[in-house]
């Protein structure tokens, strides 16, 4: 608070800094050193011989190139979706004039705070009986539906009910004149969407990416339930899967080479759209 | 959000009718409504479909035994309902998900109101120590729940080597009953330090200077700046961070499932992870769906909690 110069919390925060950060220093660590350094007694902190063995290993040991491929395909998909369709109807609800508006609108806000764990099992009925999809018929029988494919992770995910209402409440904040004057120069309404409002909500789509594409990158249970198929495996499965566990791997070297690999990409993209993140957390309230 | 819910004088259902037809007579408020129905209408189908759907479906099959391995299936009534209540798995696992939550919250909440008000104003430096503060929001679950299974390694884990350079006792952590869901508490809080103390120091940047410069005129110390203006004004976020939490504590799942599959004797069992075991282990849906639908009631009921009391009370407009 104020009073307080910042020279006086610098030891603190150091501090604290420190320690929070330290689990990950230790994964860095641990990645670095060979076996015979890893498991011994008593352990030593710093790498005394750096190899970079376990990350070799790590990546001969499971498809990570499928992986990877595999998460980022379908989360670039969903959120392409989720930024497109947001965009849409938060302009429509929050500027243009239709019969049912608000029914409409109360409908959607309705599942805003359903997580997909409550929806877990019929969601997953509606996946396997996806018709004309995986062998099944126009009735959704005879096969196993998205099952064990991409739009199992991509359709589901396409629309987020968080993201209309944010991008409503932006489109709503705009001064009302800019698209009169449109309107009165005789522009459709169409173009009036895409030339003139969509430009000026960029911050919000950001925002509406970003939280899209982290929650389809970190998502765990339902790639989980869907896929079986380990050449589909998303980077979370992958890491999962070589862990196996609380009885799983002893390869600790190789496991932790592989969890720097799937942790540096995201931390990039944090570092170079900080500011969105924040501003997003700042406007919601929680983590995408 | 309660800007949107509050309506004040709703028009009479006449007048609506009335102009709903006056928007089919006049061509350019038609184009526009059918303009508007065509922008929506790819997000309500996919709404529909994939969210409001299984909304409702997760109450009908929670009253059938509907199986993933047998075709035919039943009504049961309350049958899953009655097998959940006289279930120990039911008890255990909500008990653990409360205790789970009661753990980490009040956690969260002092060390991220903490690290906010460590963090306000501008200095040299500020944003290195908030990046580093905001780098386990930003790892997946699953990524740092291995990295705290080694941490906690009973063998090689650091936590028991600075132990024993300490000559305090060791403990086998994931695999004890006493002290596997604690480890997994402490990593909640690690890891969601970085949102809580984001949204508070927006709270504390909201509080205009002129209250504390005052306070400091009049001699207030620190400690009570904070428990007469800081802490009153930043109960409406408190609550807010509160009520979030909660729900998306009992959301959780992932480390579970990567640290200690539910174990040891079921003491990390939550309830998602149940509906897990239940649903896709045991493939028995209609009695995971009857779970998921009491977990459905708890996160409603908070929710209207946050839309009813905190949402208003915040004045969020966004």
């Amino acid at each position: 608070m104020i009073g307080r110069s910042g020279v006086a919390r610098y030891p603190v925060l150091i501090v604290i800094a420190a320690v929070m950060g330290l689990p990950f220093f230790w994964m860095v660590l641990t990645s670095l050193k060979p076996n015979a350094e890893i498991f011994q007694i008593p352990f030593v902190f710093w790498p005394r011989h750096v190899t970079w063995i376990h990350y070799v290993h790590a990546l001969q040991d499971a498809p990570w190139g499928h992986y990877f491929f595999n998460s980022v395909i379908t989360s670039v998909l969903a959120t392409l979706g989720q930024v497109l369709f947001s965009a849409m109807a938060g302009y429509a609800f929050g500027r243009l004039r239709f019969p049912l508006k608000g029914l409409l609108f109360i409908f959607l806000l309705s599942g805003i705070m359903v997580p997909v764990e409550v929806t877990l099992v019929p969601l997953f009925i509606i996946v396997r009986h996806f018709p004309l999809a995986g062998g099944n018929n126009l009735w959704g029988t005879g096969g196993t539906g998205l099952i064990n494919t991409y739009g199992a992770l991509i359709i589901p995910s396409l629309v987020s009910v968080f993201g209309v209402f944010l991008m409503r409440q932006f489109f709503a904040a705009l001064p009302q004149s800019l698209e009169e004057a449109a309107r009165i120069d005789g522009c459709g309404e169409l173009k009036i969407f895409t030339r003139i409002m969509l430009p000026l909500v960029r911050p919000a789509m950001i925002t509406v990416a970003i939280f899209g594409f982290t929650s389809m990158w970190d998502n765990f249970l339902w790639p989980l339930i869907v896929l079986t198929n380990a050449r589909l495996f998303t980077v979370q499965l992958g890491l999962a899967s070589m862990a196996g566990g609380p009885t799983g791997t002893t390869n600790w070297g190789a496991l932790l080479a592989a969890t720097v690999i799937v942790t540096v990409p995201m931390f990039i993209v944090f570092l170079v759209l900080q500011r969105y993140f924040i501003e997003g957390i700042v406007l919601t309230g929680v983590k995408g | 959000m309660a800007g949107i819910v509050r309506r004040a004088n709703a028009p009479s259902l006449g007048i609506r009718v009335r102009a709903a037809l006056g928007v089919w007579m006049r061509p350019h408020l038609r184009r526009q409504a059918l303009t508007a129905y065509f922008l929506i209408a790819p997000a309500i189908v996919l709404f529909t479909v994939f969210t409001f759907i299984p909304m409702v479906e997760t109450i009908t099959v929670s009253f059938s035994n509907k199986s993933l391995v047998s075709a035919s299936t039943q009504w049961v009534g309350w049958g899953n309902y009655r097998t959940i209540l006289a279930s120990s798995s039911f008890r255990q696992a909500f008990f653990n998900t409360a205790i789970f939550a009661l753990q980490v919250l009040p956690l969260n909440i002092a060390c991220s109101l903490g690290l906010a008000t460590l963090v306000y104003g501008k200095f040299r430096g500020v944003g290195w120590f908030r990046t580093i503060f905001f780098a386990p929001v930003v790892t997946s679950m699953v990524a740092v729940s291995i990295l705290w299974t080694w941490l906690f390694n009973p063998s090689n884990g650091l936590i028991n080597e600075v132990l024993a350079l300490l000559h305090l006792p060791t403990q086998a952590w994931l695999v004890e009953p006493h002290w596997a869901l604690e480890v997994l508490v402490l990593l909640r809080v690690w890891k969601g330090i970085g949102v809580n103390m984001v949204i508070f120091l927006a709270g504390l940047n909201a509080i205009p200077r002129e209250f504390w410069e005052a306070s400091v005129v009049d001699g207030a110390d620190r400690a009570r700046r904070f428990w007469t203006i800081t802490w009153p004004l930043l109960r409406p976020t408190t609550f807010y961070v509160l009520v979030l939490g909660t729900i998306s504590l009992f959301q959780a799942f992932s480390e579970m499932y990567v640290m200690t599959q539910g174990g040891p004797m079921g003491t990390t069992t939550t309830v998602v992870y149940l509906v897990f075991n239940v649903a896709f282990q045991e493939f028995r849906l209609g009695y995971g769906a009857a779970i998921a639908a009491i977990l459905f009631v708890v996160i409603l009921a908070l929710s209207l909690v946050n839309l009813l009391v905190v949402q208003r009370r915040m004045r969020i407009d966004y």
